[in-house]
């Protein structure tokens, strides 16, 4: 099914049978595996406003990122959150659409400065499972009318609504960027290098540690600004050893590959994906085995591990959860993709995805 | 202003219920003498005052989760309180509720700079928190103007922003977790110090939720490094819709500024009779705050004064100096002291498109005219969060009712232009009814299910955020 409008969305979701397998672009199959009739939001496609005066960008569900990217540079201007590409990583083809951007929260480096998607998402417009259009938020950056359900919706994976239409808080695009890079620091090192960048007052805006032992520090801005920025963070990063640097589009290229996890591009394994204090991460990461790539600071930490392994049960708890975000169908099926939730967290979750989608059909057990 | 009669059972188990309270606190956490509940009979929407039936101070997150086992179990509604500095009547009572005040829950937990986290307290005040990481050369960014008093459990409920937000968010981008307890009494854990909470985003739910599904009485918050300094530029219009050209153009020109105020000429003026900032004597004035090194700032500053200069200005004043600095916000600052020094005033709190300034100072002109009562505007032009101020006399028959009906007005008109009802001051009782119109009643339903499962019997903060008669079947079924 690719219903054209939200209306003929909402008829298709009410007049369903069965489960539906929601699809935007079909880049991100993430969680356990869905059967169902596929609906696809392809047809929602379209920027519906953009006032760059206003930071502000509404579009259709179903609009290629790539479009919404291209008028937002056109402007001098850029999502905020640097939302990831998934295809590399999981080695799916097709076009990443906004809506499938929000309904994964994808978010990149820039994360520990500019938040996550759900951060710039202002507004939302969803069928919920009964066929209902419920609209959220609206077109302003400030709003605390009622409850927040736009929140609810970014990262929820099509469980409990189809979203039909986002707006987002966009910002200008810089004018210049820099990384400096760090060679050779232990994982330990690295995240104390990286907390003493995201400590200081120089607004580093990337900070990761590859598997290849490089340290990465992203700053942009007005070309002076970055200019200074770079040399006072260097020279506050002395100890950690001598910084290069690197400009221009070397330096976003360094950060495609960051968002986009490229060092297990290809590798043969599933990825974990976990959210924690950055200074615990080496020791999970030890715990874990397998290569790893520091994100955030430290607190996005993407492991490489053989096809099967239970990380969760190898790392016992810790701070933070883990998300198996590469596996084949087999190890979706038997280890849950994303992380357990505590008894009475778990009650919530399932107490609105009851309200929300009382026939149990939006990617049911996706994020079970 | 409607609220649901009280439940007469309720009423009339009084003893009984400060008795079982008594059973599961300190003998000085409770509190039901009349004289002493009295003071928690409002909060900052002084217009409005009910005393509640008995106030509850808990000390830890267990005797919170007592006291809400037994008033649930008994089905007494509970209104949670933060410092009570709600300007929408978020902490009001109602004649058959328990106050559950947060006050004695003020201790900071845990400093992490190294991951750049705090733990604290929900009781602790907004600055307070700063406070405890200032020395480390961190702070903590959302800043409402209360925040010398304003508790972080406020904070959360009612998704404070602050001065600063076109730069740093509000208050749920900068929430890292809570510890929060149900109305049932059950504990439950959302994120922690780590970004993303995981899972469903419930803490994005609870944030903003005006203390409807849980008292939150622990926080994981995130700091930020200070800059390395910050300068204002103050910038005079002969006209609003100027001022509002140039806002524009600013956001447009790539600058990110931490503050864009403006102030329209009734506010300069009762300002200045205030507080003697030595505002020039224009319709309008900017003030833009911008961070980083002196050069960096110098910078920014040269890069705003050349867009400035598209907009005649006729004053443009840079800070020099750290007194200039404080000068220049003085005015700002204090706006609402001199407003408040001159007359009773409504403070509106609508967001709009930053596209429709012009026009909505212009109607809001055109409509103070209509009714008789004068507007002076102050807000965060950066964002589109506007405060018009109106000016009424409490002490006229009919002068608040009137003044109400204005700010109505004016808040339809920014749903009208693409805005919301309130930007961070939240819904409270004070614009509950006019929840319709900006949403429909299907919209107004999913949020209610929230609720549902959250606090499925209605007991927490009842009579709140929503319209009376599209939540009357769920209380009524409580």
């Amino acid at each position: 099914m690719r219903p054209s409008d939200e209306a003929e969305l909402a008829e298709a979701v009410r007049g369903a049978g069965g489960a539906l397998r929601i699809v935007g672009g079909g880049t991100r199959p993430v969680g356990r595996p869905v059967s169902g009739a596929a609906l696809s939001t392809a047809g929602l496609a379209g920027i519906r406003l953009y006032e760059p005066g206003a930071l502000t960008l509404v579009a259709g569900a179903g609009t290629p990122l790539a479009e919404v990217e291209a008028a937002l540079a056109a402007e001098g201007q850029r999502l905020p959150f640097e939302p990831m590409d998934h295809r590399g990583l999981l080695g799916t083809e097709g076009e990443p659409t906004i809506g499938g951007v929000v309904a994964a929260n994808a978010s990149g480096p820039r994360r520990v400065q500019a938040g996550a998607c759900r951060d710039s998402l202002i507004g939302a417009r969803f069928v919920d499972g009964s066929g209902q259009v419920t609209r959220n938020g609206g077109r302003v950056m400030k709003n605390v009318t009622g409850y927040d359900l736009v929140k609810l919706m970014a990262g929820s994976w099509g469980t409990l609504g189809v979203l039909t239409e986002v707006a987002f808080k966009v910002l200008p695009a810089p004018e210049a960027a820099t990384t400096l890079v760090l060679e050779g620091l232990a994982p330990e090192a690295a995240v104390a290098a990286m907390a003493a960048a995201l400590g200081s007052p120089f607004e580093v805006n990337g900070a990761a540690h590859l598997p290849d032992g490089r340290t990465l520090l992203r700053l942009d801005g007005f070309a002076a600004s970055v200019a200074y920025r770079a040399g006072a963070l260097a020279a506050h990063l002395g100890r950690f050893g001598a910084a290069g640097r690197v400009e221009g589009a070397e330096s976003a290229a360094l950060w495609v590959a960051v968002r986009d996890v490229a060092a297990f591009h290809g590798a043969a394994g599933n990825v974990w994906r976990l959210a924690t204090r950055p200074s615990d991460a080496p020791g999970l990461a030890a715990k874990a085995g397998g290569q790893a790539l520091y994100d955030w600071g430290g607190g996005l930490l993407w492991l490489l591990l053989p096809e099967g392994t239970d990380l969760r049960a190898k790392l016992g708890p810790f701070a933070g959860h883990a998300t198996l975000v590469r596996a084949s169908h087999a190890t979706r099926a038997t280890i849950a993709p994303f992380p357990p939730e505590p008894a009475p967290v778990a009650a919530l979750s399932a107490g609105l995805r009851a309200r929300f989608d009382p026939r149990g059909i939006l990617n049911p057990g996706l994020m079970e | 202003m409607q609220m649901p009669v009280p439940n007469p059972a309720v009423l009339d188990r009084r003893d009984w219920l400060v008795a079982r309270l008594q059973e599961v606190l300190p003998a000085d956490a409770v509190i039901h003498d009349p004289a002493e509940t009295r003071a928690y009979e409002c909060d900052a929407l002084t217009a409005y005052r009910c005393p509640p039936l008995a106030v509850v101070l808990p000390y830890t997150t267990e005797q919170v989760a007592a006291a809400l086992k037994v008033c649930h179990d008994a089905g007494v509604p509970v209104v949670p309180r933060g410092s009570g500095t709600s300007l929408a009547g978020g902490a009001m009572p109602t004649a058959d509720s328990v106050i559950l005040g947060v006050a004695r829950l003020r201790e900071v937990l845990e400093v992490d700079t190294l991951n750049r986290a705090i733990r604290v307290q929900a009781g602790i005040t907004n600055l307070a928190v700063s406070g405890a990481v200032e020395e480390a050369g961190f702070f903590y960014a959302p800043d409402p103007s209360s925040q010398l008093a304003c508790a972080i459990a406020g904070n959360i409920a009612m998704n404070s922003g602050g001065a600063h937000c076109l730069k740093y968010g509000v208050t749920t981008n900068n929430l890292l977790g809570v510890t929060m307890v149900l109305m049932d009494g059950t504990v439950v854990e959302l994120g922690g110090p780590y970004m993303d909470a995981g899972g469903l985003d419930l803490l994005g739910v609870v944030c903003g939720s005006e203390g409807q599904l849980g008292v939150v009485t622990e926080a994981w918050l995130r700091i930020l490094p200070k800059p390395e300094g910050a300068r204002p530029v103050l910038i005079g219009f002969d006209s609003n819709e100027v001022a509002g050209a140039c806002v524009s153009d600013i956001i447009k020109a790539g600058v990110l500024p931490v503050a864009i105020e403006f102030m329209d000429r009734p506010c300069i003026r009762a300002t200045e009779d205030f507080a003697k900032a030595g505002y020039p004597d224009c319709e309008a004035l900017l003030i833009v705050e911008v961070e980083g090194s002196g050069p960096e700032i110098d910078e920014q500053l040269g890069l705003i004064r050349q867009i400035a200069a598209k907009h005649a200005p006729v004053e443009f004043r840079e800070s020099g100096s750290e007194a200039e600095s404080a000068r220049i916000w003085l005015g700002r600052k204090s706006a609402f002291g001199a407003m408040g020094n001159i007359n009773d005033y409504m403070c509106l709190d609508g967001t709009i498109p930053v596209s429709a300034l012009p026009f909505v100072l212009k109607r809001i002109k055109e409509m103070s005219g209509e009714v008789g009562l004068d507007v002076a505007n102050v807000f965060h032009a950066g964002d589109g969060n506007m405060h018009p101020l109106i000016l009424f006399d409490a002490n006229k028959p009919g002068d608040l009712e009137k003044c109400e009906a204005f700010g109505a007005e004016i808040l339809k008109l920014c749903v009208e232009v693409g805005g919301c009802l309130t930007g961070e001051h939240g819904v409270g009782i004070e614009k509950r009814d006019l929840m319709t119109v900006q949403y429909d009643p299907a919209d107004l339903e999913a949020q209610m299910r929230i609720k549902d499962v959250f606090d499925p019997r209605w007991l927490l903060n009842p009579a709140k955020v929503f319209p009376l008669a599209a939540s009357d079947t769920r209380r009524a079924a409580a």
